[in-house]
């Protein structure tokens, strides 16, 4: 059974390398502020007995007032699971740090956030719309999208 | 710049185009392929032919409303996409399925996988270049697994036979029996295609050692499925993270040692004798009771999220739900193994030739319609 890691734990963890980091540790996700997402996803990647290694997915949910960028992770090593989250509360310009150069897997999803909910990933190599063609108006995903 | 004897060419990378509409791209894929003669140095895919934005269409359905529209996820496997779906609502609201519907849904994923491997291996040889045979030969078997479903729901392709709770009609009084004829039969089948492929030089010669992928490549491109499991990566979330009642059966994860064509193809072809194993064990344990949980018509999840995942043909097929208490999802997000399992394929082909590079396309096994959803 793949374990949920206990977000009280990590969070404690991760504040203390990292002070200022964490926006909220809530009960089942940790979600921590975008400047310091890299840092911390490269931490969770490469720290002995986290190793999360495994990319399982990342997608975006428009909630009006912010964006909500969701990544969960897994270590297959040790079957264990975190989902972390980043808020962007600018909505004409959402941005967040791309984590390709993690893990890889990440490449073609960023480009899906970044063509049908609008938020650019900076440090992406190749970001450009990728289900929709170019020249296309609008992110079809926000909740503000008129079809 | 190539040198024949005293003569120098002079060589120019040019681009070629597959698809998206070409026998080998399985669909509407398309690549622009960048050559050097006939050497494959970059590809690019391009996606979009198919979108139909499935995700945003979820939004403005009811709960039960949108699994007809998972069946056009990956259409080739409609029963696994189902059940992902209904996984994650029950994951979401809280319910509990009865015992006889897990057992049916078990018995459907594997008939699934079964009929997802069968088209997997023949078109994968049919890329490589053994037009139509083996093909005929694994539809001849999907055939029979297709009138298993037509006899369980009515439909051939597009099921729309799980519920959230259950299933939505139990197995007629004939199924049992009819799946115990295949059962039957469907060994031998394997047998045959085995003793026909397995040694075959023209197949050795065409994907032993062709494309391989790494085993951290695989983990860090997020690759999942038999894709991965060829490359020696031993994770299947039937055992890793049990769902259903999965966690009841006996079965072995196949694995590759390379991580190239050949062991891809060959995970496959075990798996599906795992599948067998998986089936008859739950032909011998199913009970008798309710099919489906008493739900509500209109189902209204508490607001919260919720991620659930299963092991299907392909891959780590997964649905990320967000509720808001209404009776439509709020968000429903697809982690789609198709697109995920593409990502290396650029990597996977630089260096081979271009029949290598449909060779090795045809090794992923990919559906366009969940790629672009």
């Amino acid at each position: 059974m793949t374990v949920p890691l206990a977000i009280k734990e990590i969070a404690s963890q991760i504040e203390k390398k990292y002070p200022g980091s964490i926006e909220e540790a809530a009960q089942n996700s940790l979600v921590v502020k975008s400047d310091s997402l890299l840092a911390i996803a490269g931490y969770l990647k490469d720290t002995e007995g986290l190793k999360f290694d495994y990319f399982n997915y990342v997608t975006a949910v428009d909630y009006y007032t912010y964006f909500e960028v969701v990544y969960q992770l897994t270590s297959l090593e040790f079957n264990h699971t975190v989902i972390l989250k980043t808020r962007c509360y600018n909505r004409e310009n959402p941005a967040v740090p791309s984590v390709t150069g993690l893990w890889q897997g990440a490449d073609f999803q960023e480009r899906e956030i970044f063509d049908l909910m609008g938020i650019r990933f900076e440090g992406h190599p190749n970001l450009k719309r990728i289900f929709l063609w170019e020249g296309f108006q609008g992110h079809p995903l926000r909740k503000d999208y008129l079809q | 710049m190539t040198t024949t004897g005293e003569i120098t060419f002079k060589t120019e990378p040019f681009v070629l185009n597959f698809g998206p509409v070409h026998p080998s791209t399985h669909g509407v894929y398309r690549m622009r392929a960048t050559l050097d003669g006939e050497v494959v140095l970059d590809i690019e895919p391009v996606f979009g032919y198919l979108h139909r934005g499935i995700e945003k269409l979820a939004e403005e359905r009811t709960y039960t409303g949108f699994i007809p529209l998972t069946d056009r996820l990956d259409y080739i496997s409609p029963m696994s996409n189902n059940l992902g779906y209904c996984l994650a609502v029950e994951k979401l609201a809280g319910i509990k399925v009865p015992e006889r519907a897990e057992y049916i849904r078990v018995i459907i994923a594997e008939l699934q996988r079964l009929a997802n491997h069968c088209i997997a291996v023949g078109s994968f040889l049919s890329d490589c270049g053994a037009m139509f045979t083996p093909f005929m030969y694994m539809f001849r078997e999907r055939e029979k697994i297709l009138d298993l479903f037509d006899m369980v729901c009515g439909q051939r392709l597009t099921y729309n036979y799980m519920r959230i709770g259950g299933v939505s009609q139990d197995i007629p009084d004939e199924f049992l029996p009819a799946l115990h004829k295949f059962m039957g039969t469907m060994p031998g089948m394997i047998e045959e295609w085995e003793n026909l492929l397995k040694q075959n030089e023209i197949l050795l010669a065409r994907t032993k050692g062709v494309g391989i992928l790494p085993r951290e490549m695989a983990i860090n491109c997020g690759i999942s499925g038999p894709v991965a499991r060829g490359s020696g990566v031993k994770w299947d979330l039937r055992k890793a993270d049990p769902y259903s009642i999965y966690d009841r059966f006996e079965f072995d994860i196949p694995t590759g040692e390379v991580g190239d064509c050949y062991d891809r193809y060959r995970v496959r072809v075990e798996e599906m004798k795992q599948s067998l194993r998986i089936i008859k064990q739950a032909m011998e344990k199913i009970p008798s009771g309710p099919i489906r949980a008493e739900v509500p018509h209109l189902i209204r999840p508490p607001a919260g999220e919720a991620y659930a995942h299963i092991e299907a043909p392909k891959g780590e097929l997964g649905f990320y739900i967000v509720s808001d208490n209404s009776i439509a999802p709020y968000r429903c997000h697809v982690r789609p193994t198709s697109l995920i399992n593409l990502t290396a394929l650029r990597e996977m082909v630089k260096g081979w030739k271009v029949a290598d590079l449909i060779a090795i396309f045809g090794s992923i096994d990919i559906t366009m319609g969940e790629v672009d959803r």
